[in-house]
């Protein structure tokens, strides 16, 4: 198996994080500050990053498989439930607070800012807590 | 922050943009690295870049493409930062308990909503996913309420 793939992926995404500005809390806050003193930055960012990555699904929609791998692995939930949107919208409260989402929180580790690494090991918690609690809930919605 | 009620009506409906902190050239570069990192992901391993969904998942299953694509992500912004090439301009929210209770959150609410910025906001829409402009629009909106309520935290 090739490591090509993933090491360049997570450079690029590593660097596009620090350079965008989305790995400073107080850049992102300045973002969602839209009430108030209001940095429009990440506008560019998600344009950007969408016209980019708009363009490599549609590449890879009329690609039989992908260059390294047997299949695409595109996500097979359709439903809008309630699991996606009570876990968004959790996902968006701790985003306001602290400003950090979970790759930048990866990316700005590297700072060794002690608050960086202070978000990341509750984060994690909360990945694994997340992850059970979405499996409870879909064992209870079945059909 | 907090005079807004003293604010004259015409001052109120006029959006207050800080233009001292506006970098729209080293965002729309950045935003494009991203979007180039998840283009590749896609067409070289048919893997959709979800950053907290990779995350997880590096951390429960065997040695893989994900530990090594973690690891990228770690490694590369720490090199840049410790020599300089790309100054570390990092300024987290003043108070412990935002960045404990955010960690937490934004932990839980990417897994039991099956996605973060990444992977719904750059990954999701680019492919229309109605599931991921769901995602979006709502985690946009609760985001912007919090710092409504709380402001930025930062005061230095």
């Amino acid at each position: 198996m090739t490591f090509i793939i993933p090491i360049l992926s997570g450079a690029l995404f590593g660097a596009g994080l620090l350079v965008s500005g989305m790995t400073d809390p107080s850049k992102v806050l300045g973002f969602l500050n839209i009430f108030g003193l209001w940095d429009p930055s990440l506008i560019l960012v998600m344009g950007g990053g969408l016209i980019v990555s708009f363009l490599g699904s549609r590449w890879a929609q009329g690609t039989q498989k992908p260059w390294f791998d047997i299949t695409f692995s595109w996500p097979k939930k359709q439903k809008i439930d309630g699991a996606l949107v009570i876990g968004s919208a959790i996902f968006g409260i701790g985003w306001g607070l602290a400003g950090i989402c979970p790759g930048p929180a990866i990316a700005g580790l590297g700072s060794f800012i002690p608050s960086i690494i202070l978000f990341f090991l509750p984060m994690i918690a909360g990945l694994f807590l997340g992850h059970w609690t979405r499996n409870f809930w879909e064992s209870k919605n079945v059909g | 922050m907090s005079d807004f009620h003293f604010c004259k009506v015409k001052e109120c409906v006029v959006m207050n943009i800080d233009w001292l902190s506006f970098t729209p050239g080293s965002s729309l570069i950045g935003g494009m690295l991203i979007g180039l990192a998840a283009s590749l992901l896609l067409l070289g391993q048919g893997r959709v870049l979800g950053a907290s969904g990779i995350l997880l998942s590096a951390f429960v299953e065997r040695a893989g493409w994900r530990q090594i694509f973690i690891a990228s992500v770690f490694i590369t912004p720490l090199i840049l930062m410790q020599t300089n090439i790309i100054p570390s301009n990092i300024t987290p929210v003043d108070e412990i308990w935002r960045i404990i209770c955010g960690g937490l959150l934004v932990g839980f609410g990417a897994q039991l909503g099956s996605g973060c910025t990444s992977g719904h906001g750059i990954c999701g829409l680019a492919r229309l996913s109605k599931r991921s402009l769901v995602a979006v629009v709502t985690f946009m909106v609760t985001a912007m309420l919090t710092v409504a309520l709380l402001g930025t935290g930062i005061n230095s």
